[in-house]
């Protein structure tokens, strides 16, 4: 059967390399051209619990994973247990039924095609590690899907690559037997992706694409402790620190992290931190710091379930007044929430641009559901991302005769020197200082500062884009979010369209400032609005109603620790009507 | 000031002005424009001299040097030094300073803090940087109390001693910084004594000469809130290390037993060692500091290929 877009599954235990088989699954189809999303879950721990890993690929664009799966692989009978409910009427679910009975199952689901390969008794007779199981599935998946073996034989052989060409070599073997199996002994074939314009798509988290942006806008400093969602970042960075020339270090904690970053931006480098809510919260006062002592810093919020340890594999968008208000006091800054990976690239560069430009702390939001998951692009252009680090001063040659590090300008941004550099020694001072740092606690002085500081916002505010708009401009309803939701709506809008209803969508990813007159405008022009969240109160829009005064009564809000089906906003944006 | 002028003269009467210099450096170099704000006979007086008589020995120009200070009477000390200088968060200098050196390791990094700051609320920066060996100077300002929040008990404080916070006294047992700096692998681990100031001005110097991390608790009077460990206290107890013959500073478990006297209080340096430089193991700053890499126009086209 040919079909446009396709979903698949894997499931099993954590540790049975679900998240392997997966990736290599999401990069097969991303090869060749096809647009790929996945979508990982996973426990927090190291071996055993129900783990899994769907991919949904399109021939066309596609924006989220979505309910339905058309082929499911149980490695274990909890997989078939828990998601045999997901499978579409007429789908496939790849099973060993000489490991468990699935007779029970096939009673309660009489649609489903229940294909039985004996992946424990291949594992056995190979004599290879229970682990290969992956391999085996992923061969009988291509054969099923009718997809070309060697592309994944290729793939295999590149994800291996790091480990042992015998790794490598037993995997294809492996897979190869699970693809002999299904098109030769069971001949069977279940559905054929439309073709698509081969072209070679790059497949990236969110995670991925902001340590791509942050390498190519210069970041030399990264520092973090390792957290989830978080750590993937670190390890990108620990593994091209000489190829790059960044140093990273893992420090004794988030305290010691902030402000390890604060001192290497105060030397003069591009400096950057990643982090979940746990470490956030630790690196408040530091935020503060950047602030007061007017240093550019770039830390990224990596949200999972909180508060205290919560969930530290799942997903929410929990943080956002906190991230708003993070530190005490008051003082101007920047917080970025990109919708997807592409976002997530681009706007890292930006960051470090308005974080140097505006000598000030700006903070990157992602969820574990874009920092981890894959979304297929085609290549970065990366030449897009300029570096401008503003009012730096290097060179002593480059000094007026008198120096003072905060004099006060029209916009309330002042040059910077840096330690080295004759002539601009100052006081980066966390106490409030006059114009040449010196602590200073005048009350005329305050004033002048404090205002010194916020005259920045209103260059930022002018500077930063508005929200963006997806849709038709005369819709009936208008939808409100930020962040990760964005895939999730798209698809649903899709789905909304075809039931030929207008929907247009409202999406945030400059949450401060935040322009009030604009988004009041969009507001009052809206017949009917609904914001949509990944949390319990619906953080965004308290600020509209905060920002505008208005209220936005109609809300669809998940806080399950997993990001929304295209389906469950669909619905409910239908039972909202 | 007359005492910046008698340091000068004392200095050039040693000799060490003979040195080779950039231009004649005096100690009111490092002088701003700011009056220290400490309490008259503020122990905090006698470090600062010396701090700034190791610069000028050192033949260390202002504009080459970093102060990271942390936060308490110590590191009001920012407005009082003209060097670049980054007053920190309470307990955070450690860490900036860390960020600081590996930004731009030719810097010479100094760190200004009290007990409070550096032995209580950041207390774990000061055990990992003696693991990591930086090349940078770190000067503990131990009062044994809390002074500018007014007189409260610190980890250094002695058992017993009474505060507003501790009216029945203190009873945890105190903290020893210069243990812990030897047991937390400090290369360089000294005592200082702010009464002293042109012994511990010397002891500076060698601090910041030595290649590693250089750690040196400074015994430093308090005199409005401390009234049990006073100058005349310290001077009844204290003897020098480099007094005693055949005093080996590269024997650990010498420095520790020394450590670990109550009765007589040794200062000088306790330990010395060589150790590997953490900046030295750094490939990405083996040619010249990451300040001084270019960043514009970065191609990433190779590491995009990873994606794939």
């Amino acid at each position: 059967m040919k079909v446009s877009n396709i979903s698949w599954k894997i499931g099993g235990e954590a540790g049975d390399g679900i998240i392997t088989a997966g990736l290599i699954f999401s990069k097969m189809f991303a090869r060749k051209g096809y647009f790929v999303v996945d979508c990982n879950e996973y426990p927090s721990l190291i071996r055993g619990g129900h783990s899994s890993y769907t991919v949904r690929i399109g021939s066309s664009e596609i924006f989220s994973t979505s309910k339905d799966i058309n082929i499911l692989v149980a490695l274990n009978e909890e997989t078939v247990r828990i998601h045999q409910e997901e499978v579409l009427y007429g789908g496939y679910i790849i099973c060993d039924d000489d490991s468990f009975d699935i007779a029970d199952f096939k009673k309660e689901r009489k649609d489903i095609n229940y294909i039985a390969v004996p992946f424990s008794r291949i594992i056995s007779e190979l004599k290879v590690p229970e682990i290969g199981k992956n391999s085996i599935s992923l061969g009988a998946s291509a054969a099923l899907l009718n997809y070309d073996i060697e592309v994944l034989k290729e793939v295999i052989a590149d994800v291996f690559s790091e480990k042992s060409p015998e790794i490598v070599e037993l995997n294809v073997k492996l897979s190869e037997f699970g693809y002999k199996y299904i098109k030769e002994k069971l001949k069977l074939s279940a559905y054929e992706l439309e073709i698509v314009k081969p072209v070679n798509k790059i497949l990236v988290t969110g995670n991925d694409a902001v340590f791509l942006g942050a390498v190519r806008a210069g970041c030399k400093f990264y520092a973090a402790y390792p957290m989830t969602p978080s750590s993937s970042i670190l390890h990108s960075f620990a593994s091209v620190e000489n190829d790059f020339n960044i140093i990273t270090r893992q420090a004794e904690d988030d305290i010691a992290v902030i402000n390890m970053v604060l001192g290497a931006s105060y030397a003069g480098v591009r400096a950057m931190a990643a982090t979940s809510g746990g470490g956030f919260s630790l690196m408040n006062e530091g935020i503060g710091s950047a602030a007061m002592t007017e240093t550019p810093i770039v830390i990224v919020l990596c949200q999972r379930p909180a508060p205290a340890t919560g969930m530290p594999t799942w997903t929410e968008q929990g943080d956002l007044l906190f991230a708003c208000h993070a530190s005490h006091g008051e003082f101007p800054r920047v917080i970025m929430a990109p919708g997807d990976p592409e976002e997530c690239f681009y706007l890292t560069g930006r960051a470090f641009n308005l974080a140097d430009r505006y000598q000030i702390p700006v903070i990157i939001m992602l969820d574990k559901y874009l920092s981890e998951n894959h979304f297929s692009y085609d290549r970065f252009d990366f030449k897009s991302i300029t570096v401008n680090r503003g009012k730096l001063i290097t060179s002593s040659s480059d000094i007026n005769e008198e120096y003072n590090r905060y004099t006060d300008t029209d916009n309330g941004i002042s040059p910077r020197t840096i330690p080295g550099v004759k002539g601009g020694v100052y006081i980066a001072n966390s106490d409030e200082h006059d114009q040449y740092g010196y602590s200073d606690e005048n009350s005329r002085n305050r004033k002048i500062m404090v205002d010194k500081r916020f005259k920045k916002m209103k260059k930022l505010i002018e500077e930063v884009p508005p929200p963006r708009i997806y849709g038709p401009h005369d819709a009936e309803i208008t939808i409100w979010s930020w962040g990760s939701c964005k895939g999730p709506i798209l698809e649903a809008m899709n789905i909304l369209n075809q039931k030929e209803k207008k929907v247009n969508f409202i999406h945030f990813t400059y949450l401060y400032p935040f322009d009030s007159e604009i988004v009041s405008g969009i507001i009052k022009e809206s017949n009917k609005n609904i914001i949509i969240e990944n949390n319990k109160t619906s953080q965004l829009s308290k600020i509209i109603m905060m920002n505008t005064g208005y209220k936005i009564k109609n809300k669809i809000l998940k806080y399950s620790g997993r990001q929304f089906l295209p389906e469950e906003i669909a619905s409910g944006i239908e039972k909202i009507e | 000031m007359y005492l910046d002028y008698l340091i000068d003269k004392e200095m050039n009467r040693s000799g060490n002005m003979s040195r080779k210099k950039k231009y004649n450096l005096t100690l009111c170099d490092f002088n701003t424009d700011r009056k220290p704000t400490w309490c008259p006979g503020c122990g905090n007086y006698g470090i600062w001299k010396s701090l700034k008589k190791a610069f000028v020995n050192l033949n260390l120009e202002p504009h080459e040097i970093l102060i990271v200070y942390g936060v308490g009477c110590s590191g009001n000390g920012a407005n009082f030094i003209k060097t670049y200088a980054f007053h920190a968060l309470h307990g955070r200098a450690l860490p900036v300073a860390t960020g600081a050196k590996l930004a731009n390791h030719k810097l010479n990094v100094v760190i200004v803090g009290g007990d409070g700051d550096g032995a209580g609320i950041g207390l774990n920066h000061f055990i990992h940087t003696c693991r990591r060996n930086l090349n940078m100077t770190y000067l503990l300002h131990d009062n044994r109390i809390f002074g500018l929040t007014a007189g409260h008990a610190s980890p250094t404080s002695a058992r017993g001693l009474k505060t507003k916070s501790t009216p029945s006294g203190v009873l945890e047992e105190p903290l020893n910084p210069v243990l812990l700096a030897l047991a937390a692998g400090a290369s360089f681990v000294a005592r200082g004594y702010a009464g002293d100031l042109l012994y511990l001005s010397e002891i500076i110097k060698k601090a910041i000469k030595h290649k590693g991390f250089s750690f040196i608790d400074i015994l430093q009077p308090c005199i409005t809130f401390n009234k049990q460990e006073t100058y005349e206290f310290y001077r009844d107890k204290i003897y020098r290390l480099d007094e005693i013959q055949d005093y080996d500073v590269s024997d650990l478990n010498e420095a520790i037993n020394r450590s670990l006297e109550k009765e007589k209080i040794p200062v000088g340096i306790f330990y010395k060692v060589d150790r590997p430089l953490y900046e030295d193991n750094l490939k990405q700053i083996e040619r010249k500091p990451l300040v001084d890499h270019i960043i514009t126009d970065i191609d990433i086209n190779k590491l995009l290929n990873r994606y794939y």
